[in-house]
């Protein structure tokens, strides 16, 4: 069954690639089966990931770069992310509502996720839902994340170009984006720029980047867009297309692409582990003792893992 | 296995009422589910496509403007079309009595109407999902 | 009122109250609730004293009827000298069934007209678009072009009763079909009456009936506020709405806040443009819910006429005519059940008499059946049977404002009053009323509101008879207005036969000089009212303009 769905998403069937989504969004084990016959024919599409504090516009951005990839007869792939509630488990998708007449277009395909738990702004099957987009033929994806901040660093590991969107006039806001998201960038879209502030935006950002890439080989290129009124968008797809001959050329799009592969298995085996340990009836119990000795003062955390992981690698 | 129920929470035609469906929504999400909010002034394909591509388990449809009858069974007529007749679909807004049992014929599983507590719809779908 | 001494002995007398009279008795027999708040959350007392209003300065807070501030009624007679007008809001299928109800209606008693569109009309579709399909005269009357609107007041003397037309988006031409008829029919311009609701900023708020973006919709409005004052001079240009707010879930406070910070925002655009407040402000009016909390609605009103003459004072108007809140008030259709709708009717005599009671100029009491459907000619009739009751039976318009003096109503009117300047800056930190609306500030507000609510209702904190509790299990049996079904098919011939009886040329360069001055900055009702009177439809003149100005696009907020 796994085989054909996998053969059918390859193909570009719609509603396998919407199942298949799904079964990898559950961990199903048809998923993981269907992955075997998905990863190699992975590779092709760019991806493109776009973050920023809410109220940037991304929306906007994605709606009007798939208009421009559509004219210029790409397909396009958007995985729209929203967080999901740690209290209830479920999530509010709401970035579709920007594009639903964009979803007609048999060109584009949009789906929305929630983080399902995950930190760092991007959930863990995000790698194969990007994955099962690249096979089914889409030559970009654009993966949209929640816009919390510092937590979205995690979207350079998927990305090949990453784009961080700001706004004029927020004030402290590049402060706020702390250090670590700003380094992320490898584009940076300044939307709203009709706003007032965008002088001051622009010279914080141009001596940030001229610190930033002192000693780097390619300077961040910073771009304005009004995105409401379709301003600017070619020339960030053009910027974009840079960013990809430059990578191909440097040879550092194999290195991205190895460092995404280690992220999603790092993340692969993080999950198997915590599942393992947290799920499994008979390891659970040990995992509850342990945790009751930890609280008596007993035994301490690091011990406790060593005895944990002893029982694992036996 | 990590299962989410994805209900599309839909407005189709003209209807610009959309009190109750964010709230169901906002409910809906309190109840673990994943939900898609189309948004106001959707066409009934729009609201089929979306229902595919995010391989929901549910569509529920608002409105209240009265045109319930020829939307929500156009609705349902391109989803039989396409043969995904495994989504349950519900409805709420303004439907009158007479014409609910038109609606569960041509496929609507349930109508919840003005004064329905939130948790009965949440008990519907907990219930009437395989999952 | 008292003297700073007694004040003082009626608060100490209180403190002793408190402690030997109501403290022991709710340790014995505790209240049926821990708090008790009104809709708006705001912490109701057991008892208000004159200590509660000590700042209260008779004169110059309150004063009397006709005189600035204005808090005890716009004039000097109110119910006394002139009822309210009991204007039922109406429409349905196709203008044929509409002008019968019109009738019926004024046969019953009415005294004004209200006009309900189908969602088609709202949007600027002619029933023939494809958007259209399955909505026509579903929640209103189709009005496609000038021959439905000849038919809609078919035998209607508009030369002696005014209409208030429910219309946004395309409100001016719609003004422009009414105008058109009436000028056909020999009544001038400068004699017909009525409102146009024409408040764009509610729809991008609550309502959603929005076309065009904030600023070119904010132009069409002040041209229809010029050309008012110039050449329609009995007619209001704008009807500032709370009741959909009101309706989205807001408390009573924000649909106060939210309005009121609405009405300056087009206030100031009209002087922007350099119109003279007093020339345009006395043709602004306003369009409240009357829910179901009875005194906090009525303190609603009261605060909402200070504060709107003490907002457009400061703004530079000078005379009385331009402070005034002239205001229509609706009872709260979401307040109406689905089950047990006979019970709706109390509900809404209890909404009607606050809205009475509280000045307003004129009112809209819901059907009872109107949970379910649009409102059967029996219900309608009982819904104005209502109104007219109070009117004649009731005594509560013997004299003007009687609960002024109420300890808690006017410290509730304070209140409000208090809570709205505080909206107003919050709103002003968010860069006003447009920057706050993209930033989805009131729906968010909003949406709260209606959430609260709900859960209150779900958790049997609130509880609405009938709903969730006092329950039967009886049927409903109430007769549901059947339309004609006829009436699409007729509807979509008139339009084709229009098109091609008309002079297809003349129609072509209006809408060609629509399109040119839309794209300038001219006042486009004149040219508006070319289109029409060459018999172009709604949705040609509305698709002008569409391509000139775009559309609005909303982010949704929960």
């Amino acid at each position: 069954m796994s085989d054909s769905l996998a053969l059918k998403v390859i193909e570009g069937d719609q509603r396998s690639i919407a199942r298949l989504i799904t079964l990898a969004e559950d961990n199903a084990d048809e998923a993981i089966e269907a992955m075997k016959i998905i990863h190699p024919q992975t590779g092709n599409a760019h991806v493109v990931g776009i973050t920023g504090v809410m109220g940037s516009g991304k929306s906007t951005l994605i709606y009007e770069l798939t208009k421009a990839y559509r004219k210029q007869g790409k397909t396009v792939g958007i995985i729209a992310i929203d967080p999901t509630s740690p209290f209830s488990g479920g999530a509010l998708l709401g970035d579709r509502i920007r594009m639903m007449e964009l979803a007609m277009d048999e060109g584009v395909f949009i789906r929305s996720m929630g983080t399902r738990g995950m930190l760092g702004g991007l959930t863990s099957s995000v790698y194969d839902v990007v994955e099962i987009l690249d096979a089914s033929g889409k030559d970009i994806i654009l993966v949209e994340t929640v816009g919390v901040g510092q937590a979205e660093v995690d979207i350079i590991k998927i990305s090949d170009t990453t784009i961080v969107l700001i706004v004029p006039g927020l004030g402290d806001s590049i402060q706020t984006l702390k250090a670590g998201v700003m380094e992320i960038a490898d584009l940076y879209v300044i939307n709203k720029a009709d706003r007032s502030g965008v002088e001051q935006t622009i010279a914080e950002m141009q001596s940030l980047v001229d610190i930033e890439c002192s000693n780097k080989k390619r300077k961040t290129p910073i771009l304005l867009t009004v995105a409401k009124e379709s301003k600017g968008i070619d020339e960030v797809l053009k910027e974009i297309d840079m960013h990809k001959i430059f990578l191909e050329n440097s040879k550092e799009l194999a290195q991205q692409r190895r460092l995404r592969y280690e992220a999603e298995l790092i993340e692969i085996i993080r999950k198997r582990l915590m599942n393992f340990i947290f799920d499994e009836d008979q390891f659970k119990g040990t995992v509850d003792e342990l945790l009751d000795k930890i609280s008596k003062k007993k035994l301490d955390p690091h011990a406790a893992s060593e005895i944990i992981l002893d029982k694992i690698l036996k | 296995m990590e299962q989410k129920i994805r209900i599309l929470i839909a407005k189709p035609g003209l209807d610009g009422h959309d009190r109750g469906a964010k709230i169901v929504a906002r409910a809906l999400r309190d109840a673990g589910m994943e939900v898609i909010y189309t948004g106001l002034h959707q066409t009934p394909a729009m609201i089929v496509e979306a229902a595919i591509q995010e391989d929901v388990d549910v569509i529920g449809l608002s409105l209240l403007s009265g045109a319930h009858m020829t939307l929500f069974i156009d609705v349902v007529d391109m989803l039989r079309e396409k043969g995904l007749e495994d989504i349950i679909i519900i409805a709420g807004g303004i439907v009158p009595e007479d014409d609910i049992p038109l609606l569960k014929k041509a496929g609507i599983s349930g109508v919840f109407g003005p004064g329905t507590p939130v948790e009965v719809i949440v008990d519907f779908i907990q219930k009437n999902v395989k999952k | 009122m008292f003297d700073k001494k007694t004040l003082k002995e009626i608060n100490e007398k209180q403190s002793e109250w408190e402690k030997k009279y109501y403290q022991p008795l709710i340790q014995k027999h505790p209240e049926r609730r821990d708090k008790f708040e009104n809709l708006s959350s705001i912490k109701i007392n057991q008892i208000y004293t004159p200590y509660d209003i000590s700042n209260e300065e008779y004169l110059k807070h309150q004063g009397f009827p006709g005189q600035y501030p204005f808090l005890r009624g716009i004039h000097s007679t109110m119910h006394r000298g002139k009822l309210w007008t009991m204007r039922q809001f109406a429409g349905f299928g196709s203008a044929e069934e509409t002008n019968m109800r019109y009738k019926y209606l004024l046969n019953h008693g009415e005294t004004g007209l209200s006009v309900a569109f189908d969602y088609p009309t709202l949007y600027g579709y002619d029933t023939d678009h494809p958007l259209a399909r399955g909505e026509f005269g579903k929640c209103g009357v189709a009005i496609s072009s000038l021959k439905d609107m000849e038919i809609l007041f078919d035998q209607i003397p508009i030369d002696k009763v005014t209409t208030s037309m429910t219309i946004n988006g395309p409100a001016a031409i719609v003004w422009a079909f009414y105008i058109a008829n009436a000028e056909n029919r020999g009544i001038s311009r400068k004699c017909i009456g009525g409102t146009i609701q024409n408040d764009i900023l509610k729809e991008y708020i609550a309502q959603k009936s929005y076309i065009f973006p904030p600023e070119p919709s904010m132009r069409l409005i002040v041209d229809t506020f010029e050309y008012g004052f110039r050449h329609v001079p009995r007619w209001n240009t704008i009807s500032i709405s709370g009741y959909h707010i009101r309706e989205a879930g807001s408390t009573a406070v924000q649909e106060l806040a939210f309005t009121l910070g609405d009405g300056i925002e087009y206030v100031k655009a009209a002087m922007k443009r350099g119109l003279d407040i007093d020339q345009f402000a006395p043709r602004l009016s306003f369009f409240f819910n009357a829910h179901n909390d009875f005194f906090e609605e009525i303190a609603k009103y009261r605060a909402a006429r200070r504060i709107w003459a003490q907002e457009l004072k400061k703004l530079g108007a000078k005379k009385d005519r331009s402070l005034l809140m002239r205001f229509h008030t609706q009872t709260a259709g979401c307040s109406l059940s689905a089950q047990q709708p006979e019970i709706n009717i109390v509900r809404v005599t209890l909404q009607a008499l606050a809205a009475v009671i509280g000045g307003t100029q004129s009112l809209h009491t819901n059907s009872m059946d109107e949970a379910l459907a649009l409102p059967s000619e029996k219900a309608v009739r009982i819904a104005l049977r209502t109104q007219q009751i109070i009117a004649e039976e009731s005594g509560v318009t013997h004299t003007i404002d009687p609960l002024g003096g109420s300890y808690y109503i006017e410290w509730l009117t304070d209140k409000m009053e208090e809570e709205t300047y505080r909206y107003f800056d919050r709103v002003e930190q968010y860069g006003g009323v447009i920057s706050a609306i993209e930033k989805g500030f009131f729906q968010r507000e909003i949406a709260e509101a209606a959430y609260k609510y709900q859960k209150e209702i779900d958790d049997h904190n609130r509880i609405v008879v009938g709903v969730n509790d006092y329950k039967t299990d009886e049927s409903v049996n109430i007769p549901i207005l059947k339309m004609d079904e006829k009436g699409e098919e007729r509807q979509i011939k008139r339009l084709h036969d229009l098109r091609k009886n008309r002079n297809q040329l003349k129609v072509e360069r209006n809408l060609e000089k629509l399109r040119k001055a839309a794209e300038g900055e001219e006042n486009l009702m004149p040219i508006i009212l070319d289109c029409i009177h060459s018999y172009a439809t709604l949705g040609e003149t509305c698709q002008v303009l569409r391509d000139v100005f775009g559309e609005y696009r909303e982010s949704t907020v929960y």
